[in-house]
């Protein structure tokens, strides 16, 4: 036992981690990836073996310490690994987001000035050779995937397979080296470094250490009781701070499974197959979720239709209380035993969630009733709140005491405060360490006591220390009349609607609110269908004269609910049109993890939000879009331009 | 014309064999129609090679032909060096020759899996008895078959429609399946009667990648029949131009581009 407790006190390192992983577990699962058609497996053993070949292939292609690494791909084991690996040698793995544009993906290559990139299969090379030129410092270019490589030129080309080959052909030349390079690690070394998505500006390379991510990934794995037989389904972006928690930090903490879906589209099967016993996912994906279940419920022959709606009423009435552990009726127990037999357990099922023990959303709101929908089927379904900053966690919710209004209570070692402004501030032992060359940056976020402004308001509810967030700090504003103007929070009751995709509602400084709207086309498009509205195009769907029907009762129920909070009435939409394109990030419209960027979207659609508040029926506008292999387009449309129903504000009683 | 005796290295550097199938004066006639007069021309060892021309031009009948459903009223093909007679359809497959259809010809109600796995028919030892049996041998060459199928799928990106009905897939993902089960015969050349027809841009840009990586990572013989004149300039080493029946054209896409005789069938001419 001394052993061990010794091995966990060294364990100041990922790779000193995975060493003792393989003691530990050695013959158990570490990593799964499903390729032709079967998932294939590594155990911890091998997959040491893997990591180590990889390290040393580094070493033969030159890497020296501090040298960042550039990871470009989608979730597999291969690209982990080769994150493990680049830490062995001394270097930092940055990964990007594979859905970045060339231009994006010059720009951070060239601040982190990476000398050697991994790349996932072709199309992440070409844009790599696409950007070379500028970007002087890139050596050498790996790939995993070798399919329509052959006719590159390969004089600084290798597959990543062939790099472990050589690692594995010289390990007596590189094996001290590299086993030096090992030993060298501190609690102090960087970890990785991530680059944020940055609503606003150029993305800022934050630097975490291992300390950020071990602590981190030690005090949440406790918080949960994650052990080494959770199973993990890895398929969010690798260059988001909570893949790298998750399949990193907490599984090599908590020694358990990673699984790679085959390919982005198969996410869904793959999902159902491995049956995750944790799962992470932001609020997008239980939404979307949720709208296909209930589209193909309304298929369901009528007895089964039947049968789904009045066991969903059980539910709802009484399943957030048998998961909270709150004192449930015998009558109502029983009623929703049969209903997990008919109804929960089968659907629970095909969404691949028949395991699940922990669910985090997180990101974005969730709308209460897509959160109740899930808690109520038995799936512990949590929200925190947290940034790359913080190594994700800054507040988390305890199981039974989840709602889907507050974001939970500060997360072990974690401190909060909220400034006089209402700005969130936090410090805690996953505090990043700086912005990469960016000293400004980081003097302007943390302070010399290391507490981090978060950029949100909120504040933390009374009796219950639940922490609330109310919108982003920097765009809570006042209107004209200096009434309080907080876009988000009417902004997500609005995406609460399945029909409603994206909102973005204007007002600062001005007398009134309008927003903009866009559909979501699954939803909308199978409404279409029932209601035999024929169209051609999202455009046409979008400018349907029904369709503003139905998304104007949308907004006066929100205004109505609005009108009900005295401090945000004033928020209520005026007038609103449904945009004729999806905002995009390929646009800049929105950030890579899909956050809307409010100050882009209000500078190019200026012309649209005039025309709100001129009082015009309708405008004509012409938009530029950039298509995803870079090109770029027009597209010319009339939007009309409607107004809502606004609810009379309830005034103070008393005067 | 380039020399072609000997092959030859195309512009982006892949070397071309010698000459893998030969067309020597081929007449086709139906009744007192002339689909196709006097027509010659070779396919060589991993080139791509397209045929085209307006409509009516005798194309489609070029490729039965080629792939020996037609067989010519007068003239010889030559295919490996022997000359080939009349064939019943499973001896082509045998031979090496698989193909697409211009009018999707899958099993609807089978997963796109299974429609791939009777690609492989020709290349299955095992009897109808032992298979239906699936017992020992028989199921062991069914998981190499799978094994090889899984590749094909990986390959085309189709993964996540393994298991869907090829009924309930679109246009585009069928004319893929149908593509991927050409490819499960392990053919030494490809016949695709217009693999873009009636597909949007995107789709097609994702065909012509298909098309240029399987002539790339196989190295197989593609024969192609195509409207599209930007894919076909693009995509083929080789061009064949039909009109009337008649060969007008055959060289180069730069080649053929720059021909009188083929602007003239594609525009048409002034007649006094």
């Amino acid at each position: 036992m001394a052993d061990a407790v010794a091995a966990e006190q060294s364990a100041h390192s990922i790779p000193a981690l995975l060493a003792r992983n393989v003691k530990r577990f050695g013959g158990l699962p570490a990593y799964r990836e499903k390729e032709f058609g079967i998932w294939q497996s590594w155990t911890w053993t091998e997959t040491a073996e893997e990591i180590r070949a990889m390290a040393l292939g580094f070493l033969s292609l030159g890497v020296e310490r501090g040298d960042y690494i550039a990871i470009i791909g989608r979730n597999r084991p291969a690209h982990y690994w080769a994150m493990v690996a680049a830490q062995m040698c001394g270097a930092i793995p940055v990964p990007l987001y594979q859905d970045a544009v060339a231009e994006e993906m010059a720009y951070v290559l060239e601040n982190c000035g990476a000398r050697f990139v991994i790349c996932g299969d072709q199309e992440q090379v070409d844009k790599v050779v696409e950007v070379e030129d500028r970007i002087h410092h890139i050596q050498h270019v790996m790939y995993t995937d070798k399919r329509g490589m052959r006719k590159y030129d390969h004089a600084r080309m290798n597959a990543l397979e062939d790099v472990q080959s050589e690692g594995r052909a010289g390990h007596y030349r590189y094996e001290e080296e590299l086993n030096a390079r090992i030993a060298e690690l501190t609690y102090d070394s960087t970890c990785v470094m991530l680059y944020t998505s940055g609503t606003t500006g150029k993305p800022k390379g934050v630097v975490l250490s291992n300390r950020n991510i071990i602590e981190t990934a030690k005090n949440s794995v406790t918080f949960d009781r994650l052990t080494h037989n959770e199973e993990v389904l890895a398929y969010l972006p690798m260059a988001w701070v909570g893949d790298f928690i998750f399949s990193i930090g907490q599984a090599m903490w908590a020694g358990f499974t990673v699984n790679c879906p085959e390919s982005p589209a198969t996410m869904m099967t793959d999902l159902r197959e491995i049956g995750p016993s944790y799962f992470f996912a932001p609020p997008r994906v239980f939404e979307g979720q949720l709208t296909n279940v209930m589209i193909r419920m309304e298929d369901a022959g009528p007895f089964k239709k039947k049968l789904f709606d009045h066991y969903m009423r059980v539910a709802r009435k009484v399943g957030p209380d048998i998961l909270d552990g709150k004192p449930v009726s015998l009558g109502d127990r029983l009623s929703y035993l049969l209903g997990d037999f008919f109804v929960y357990g089968p659907l629970k099922n095909t969404l691949g969630f028949s395991n699940i023990r922990v669910g985090y959303t997180a990101g974005e709101a969730i709308g209460p009733e897509i959160f109740d929908f899930y808690r109520s089927l038995g799936i512990n379904l949590k929200q925190l709140y947290g940034q790359t900053e913080a190594s994700v966690f800054i507040t988390q919710q305890p199981d039974g005491q989840v709602r889907s209004d507050t974001v939970g209570v500060p997360s072990p070692g974690v401190e909060v405060k909220i400034a006089e402004n209402g700005e969130v501030f936090y410090r805690s032992p996953g505090t990043f360490v700086e912005y990469f060359k960016n000293p400004e940056s980081t003097a302007s976020t943390k302070d010399a006591e290391g507490w981090v402004a978060t950029g949100d308001a909120g504040f933390f509810e009374e009796g219950t220390g639940h922490l609330r967030i109310i919108d982003r700090a920097k765009d809570v504003g006042k209107m004209a009349d200096g009434r309080l103007f907080a876009p988000k929070y009417v902004e997500n009751k609005l995406k609460f609607y399945p029909n409603i995709l994206e909102a973005v509602v204007f007002g600062a400084g001005r007398d009134r609110c309008t927003a903009f709207i866009n559909i979501d086309l699954t939803a909308v498009g199978n409404w279409a269908e029932r209601n035999n509205i024929a169209y051609a195009s999202y455009q046409e769907l979008a400018g349907h004269p029904r369709v503003y029907a139905m998304i104007k009762s949308h907004i006066d129920e929100v205004n109505e609910s609005v009108a009900q909070d005295p401090m945000l009435s004033g928020c209520q939409v005026h007038r609103f049109l449904i945009l004729h394109k999806e905002l995009d990030a390929d646009d800049g419209e929105m950030t890579r993890t899909r956050k809307v960027r409010r100050n882009i979207v209000e500078s190019k659609y200026a012309d649209l939000i005039a025309a709100l508040y001129d009082g015009r029926d309708s405008v004509y506008t012409e938009t530029e879009v950039t298509y995803e292999d870079g090109r770029k387009g027009k597209i010319t449309a009339t939007l009309t331009l409607a107004d809502a129903t606004v609810t009379p504000e309830q005034r103070m009683a008393a005067e | 014309m380039t020399d072609m005796s000997q092959g030859y290295v195309t512009a982006d550097g892949r070397k071309i064999g010698g000459v893998l199938m030969e067309m020597k004066n081929i007449t086709l006639k139906f009744g007192g129609v002339t689909a196709i007069q006097d027509i010659s021309f070779d396919i060589r060892d991993g080139e791509i090679r397209a045929i085209i021309g307006p409509n009516g031009a005798g194309k489609s009948s070029m490729l039965n032909v080629i792939s020996g459903f037609y067989v010519p009223t007068e003239g010889e093909v030559w295919f490996k060096g022997y000359k080939r007679g009349p064939m019943r359809p499973y001896q082509v497959a045998q031979l090496g020759i698989a193909r697409t259809f211009q009018n999707i010809a899958l099993f609807d109600g089978m997963s796109v899996l299974d429609n791939i796995m009777t690609g492989r028919l020709t290349l299955m030892k095992s009897g109808l008895l032992s298979q239906a049996m699936w017992w020992g041998a028989a199921s062991k060459e069914e998981d190499e078959h799978r094994e090889k199928v899984e590749k094909i799928i990986d390959f085309l990106e189709i993964q996540n429609i393994r298991k869907t009905p090829v009924g309930r897939l679109p246009y585009g993902l069928k004319k893929r399946v149908e593509l991927a089960r050409a490819l499960a015969a392990e053919p030494k050349i490809l016949l695709l009667d217009e693999p873009m027809a009636g597909m949007n841009v995107e789709e097609k840009e994702d065909m012509c990648r298909f098309i240029l990586d399987v002539n790339d990572e196989f190295g197989t013989t593609i024969a192609l029949i195509e409207h599209d004149m930007g894919v076909v300039m693009d995509l083929s080493d080789r061009v064949v131009v039909m009109d009337y029946g008649k060969k007008i054209g055959d060289g180069t896409p730069d080649e053929v581009r720059n021909s009188q005789e083929v602007i003239d069938a594609y525009l048409g001419v002034a007649h006094d």
